[in-house]
């Protein structure tokens, strides 16, 4: 799923400046699971402004709603209604929900409350793990079913490299918590399978143009298109 | 539970550390008579303010209670909600740690009090006007000193920055309900 985080509070206070009336919108796919941007979490954001607002003695006009999904025109005109009320809608949808939301309503000033990080997966309740980068060729076939593009720091394709101790990575994470190395588990994956050869085939450069090192990529499905 | 009455009618004398925080004394109104709501849970909370009830026991008449089957119901939503009314604070009241009726519930609303505290220093308010708080339904006592101290929290920190705002001339009412 794409995972989100909020962004922080004082920056959604800049992005307001002197914005009297508010909508906060969520959205109740990928967003509400990784509890970032579901109807919960937008209506304690609109909480939040109001709050801060009349602490500060400033008129605000808050309130929040959530779509089914903000990224797809139906689920938009489902709340079209609320949306035409406020001048500005700020949006806790993952990038491609805010977009949608600008475009659907171009009248509207659209804003972002959250940073879209990632693709992830919930490795348990409340922590979300990196597992694809989108690259628009995938690889896990002959990796074992484990990415190197996002989860070997150095996206390499053919591992490890002289940095992998003990099947830790040399590189730690933002809170310089250890990341294990993902050619150390490829490679243990490949032999546990009986697939070492695989590990003796070089990989050659990858075709980065079909990731979004392309330009913006469009998927066309012309046997679903309608009649 | 009546004798366990007798033994708790002495509760340790158990300030929170959050109340303890040395922040420069403001004076304190003397005319300034908090709002601040409880929520607490119906196995234990309630039941202490029950039996402080019976045992006739003072306690101030600034808080309200809202029962919940547990404190594990508690949303931050509705802590926010409550300072968003006007309350000038608010508590969670639940069983003791390890002997929730529903065995984690208080535990939940530990951290969501917590997260909510965080919430209240990012908007500029003081997180102290958020507790939780843990009791068994034999703690009568217990509950009357909590909502003294509390109470007391409040007064020295004063009116909630909402209800200020509200007070003041300039402040318009602009939230739709
Ligand atoms: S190889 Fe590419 S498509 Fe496959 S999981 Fe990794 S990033 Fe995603
Ligand atoms: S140590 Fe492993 S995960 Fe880290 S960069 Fe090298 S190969 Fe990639």
């Amino acid at each position: 799923m794409i995972t989100a985080e909020r962004k922080p509070f004082e920056e959604i206070l800049e992005l307001l400046e002197g914005k009297e009336k508010v909508l906060v919108a969520g959205c109740e796919t990928c967003v509400a699971v990784c509890l970032t941007g579901g109807e919960k979490e937008a209506e304690i954001l609109a909480a939040e402004l109001s709050i801060k607002a009349k602490e500060d003695g400033r008129t605000l006009d808050v309130d929040h709603i959530s779509a089914i999904r903000q990224c797809e025109w139906e689920y938009l005109d489902a709340i079209a209604e609320k949306v035409e009320q406020y001048p500005v809608v700020i949006s806790m949808a993952c990038g491609i929900g805010i977009q949608s939301m600008a475009e659907r309503f171009p009248e509207k000033l659209v804003l972002p409350a959250v940073n879209t990080n990632m693709l992830g997966m919930p490795q348990e309740h409340a922590v979300w793990i990196e597992r694809c980068g989108a690259c628009g060729d995938c690889v896990l076939g002959v990796t074992g079913g484990i990415c190197p593009i996002v989860r070997c720091s150095k996206s390499l394709l053919n591992g490890p490299c002289g940095g992998s101790h003990d099947g830790l990575c040399e590189v730690t994470g933002p809170n310089k918590e250890e990341i294990p190395c993902a050619w150390q588990l490829i490679h243990d994956k490949l032999i546990a399978q009986g697939r070492q050869d695989l590990l003796m085939k070089v990989t050659p450069p990858k075709d980065w143009s079909k990731s979004n090192s392309g330009g913006p990529r469009t998927m066309v499905k012309e046997e679903a298109k309608p009649v | 539970m009546a004798d366990e009455t007798t033994t708790a009618a002495a509760p340790e004398a158990v300030e929170s550390p959050e109340s303890a925080n040395e922040e420069p004394q403001k004076p304190i109104d003397p005319d300034f008579e908090p709002e601040i709501i409880v929520f607490g849970c119906h196995y234990c909370a309630y039941a202490a303010a029950d039996l402080a009830g019976s045992m006739r026991l003072q306690y101030p008449t600034n808080i309200r209670m809202i029962k919940l089957p547990c404190t594990g119901k508690l949303e931050i939503i509705h802590l926010l909600k409550a300072l968003e009314a006007g309350a000038d604070g608010v508590y969670a009241a639940g069983c003791l740690e390890g002997e929730c009726h529903y065995l984690k519930g208080n535990l939940w609303a530990r951290k969501r009090v917590e997260y909510t505290k965080k919430l209240l220093e990012e908007m500029g308010m003081e997180p102290e006007r958020v507790e939780m708080f843990n009791m068994s339904s034999a703690d009568g006592p217990l509950f009357a000193q909590r909502a003294n101290e509390f109470t007391e929290r409040i007064k020295r920190l004063g009116p909630s920055p909402v209800k200020q705002a509200k007070k003041a001339p300039a402040a318009k009412e602009g939230t739709p309900a």
